[in-house]
């Protein structure tokens, strides 16, 4: 039958049609595939932190690879060059492509001018996942720091990326922050009189992008 | 209780909860990357994505029973089920018998491979070219959501990028009684034009039970 059969062979990926990014697969079938990413990274280490670097480098590759696809595909080809276009860049449009949703929150720290935090009730990655007792402060979803970080640096904001568990009242699971440290040349292109005493709260679902109300006490 | 008939792969597919395929690709290329940055030779690294295919199969064959009413399997049930009233060791043994000869033969046939690669790829697979005995067969991917983004450098031509799936088919069927091997027969990356995977029954496992016969 005419029209029926084989999809058209492109001799370079790159002639290839990108796809909409719509396709989805398991949830289980991801579960898995990170369960064997991380037992086998155990194999090859002998102490937590290095197991955090190694899952850390791993997420770096993606993050990378995700700017490059989303940049192209859903902007345009324009890339944010301004922190908190970045940042918000990361808390919207990365979470929602990569995990179906917006992050649950993203904060300034009060203490650093230079920190920023995205908060996140339960991490798809760390969903079935349960760290022993032995493991201390281990936290699987130093993949997702090094997908932020891979996102950033790409982007132009080095930044030193780690993921933190942080327990809340009430809630049996804690809940997961990824704490964003710029480098020292990324604020010194900022006013700091815009950024200095501001601190930045954005809730899911209205997150509608960063309100202008720098400089302002609320 | 009738027997529920098997559900088709798009209903159970529907019902379970998804993620963006681009996470599960990025997230596997990281993976092989890591794999060929530690191992460096293509051999060692296609031996170890087939274990973790293999240490992958073995668990997601248990959650593709339980969700996708296969047929034998819900029959094997209802007869545990019913010998579960029998103490009696000797007959628990002589009916598993009975039951894995006659009802877990070797044939996964088109409607469980589909379901399985529908409902955990989201991807239509297909089944073919059963030889004359019944042991061997293929099964043919056209679409594979391993390798969006995917192209083989020179330095890895030997490497079979989604050996991960030959490891989760043979694990899969280890853990329903059936010793496999499973092979690369076509693969894009490579240059052809679909992916096929020959699926060659090597034995059939007895099933073995926790109890001795003469407890």
């Amino acid at each position: 039958m005419i029209g029926v059969g084989k999809i058209k062979q492109y001799s370079n990926v790159l002639d290839k049609p990108l796809s909409k990014g719509k396709q989805e697969v398991s949830l289980s079938a991801f579960a898995f595939l990170f369960s064997e990413l991380v037992q086998y990274n155990q194999t090859q280490v002998d102490n937590i932190a290095e197991l955090e670097r190694r899952l850390e480098d791993a997420g770096y590759a993606v993050g990378a690879r995700v700017l490059e696809l989303l940049c192209h595909r859903d902007k345009g080809n324009r890339r944010e060059t301004r922190l908190l276009g970045i940042l918000s860049f990361v808390h919207s449009t990365v979470w929602k492509v990569l995990f179906g949703k917006v992050a649950d929150s993203l904060e300034k720290g009060t203490e650093h001018e230079d920190e920023y935090m995205i908060s996140e009730k339960e991490l798809l990655v760390n969903r079935f996942i349960s760290i022993p007792k032995d493991m201390g402060t281990f936290n699987c979803g130093a993949f997702v720091a090094g997908i932020v970080r891979g996102v950033l640096d790409s982007a132009g904001f080095p930044a030193v990326v780690t993921a933190h568990f942080v327990p809340v009242e009430g809630q049996q699971r804690p809940r997961t922050t990824i704490l964003i440290k710029f480098a020292e040349e990324v604020l010194l292109t900022f006013n700091p009189f815009i950024i200095a005493n501001c601190i930045l709260i954005l809730d899911s679902p209205s997150a509608k992008g960063i309100t202008h109300s720098l400089g302002f006490m609320s | 209780m009738a027997p529920v008939g098997p559900r088709s792969g798009d209903a159970i597919f529907a019902n379970v909860e998804r993620v963006n395929a681009e996470l599960f690709t990025l997230t596997y290329g990281a993976t092989v990357r890591q794999l060929l940055t530690d191992l460096e030779e293509v051999e060692e690294v296609n031996k170890q994505l087939d274990q973790m295919g293999y240490n992958m199969g073995i668990r997601l064959i248990d959650e593709f029973l339980a969700k996708s009413n296969v047929s034998r399997c819900v029959d094997f049930k209802e007869t545990a089920e019913v010998t579960a009233k029998v103490t009696n060791p000797e007959l628990w043994a002589a009916v598993a018998k009975v039951v894995t000869a006659s009802e877990l033969s070797f044939r996964p046939d088109n409607a469980s491979v589909q379901v399985g690669f529908k409902m955990f790829l989201g991807v239509t697979a297909s089944v073919t070219n059963w030889d004359v005995d019944g042991t061997c067969c293929s099964i043919i991917l056209e679409d594979n959501p391993l390798v969006d983004f995917v192209e083989l450098p020179d330095t890895c031509q030997g490497l079979y990028y989604c050996n991960i799936l030959s490891g989760v088919i043979r694990g899969a069927l280890e853990m329903v009684s059936m010793k496999t091997e499973v092979t690369w027969i076509r693969d894009v990356l490579r240059g052809d034009d679909a992916y096929e995977l020959q699926v060659k029954l090597v034995k059939q496992l007895p099933e073995e039970y926790p109890y001795k016969d003469d407890e």
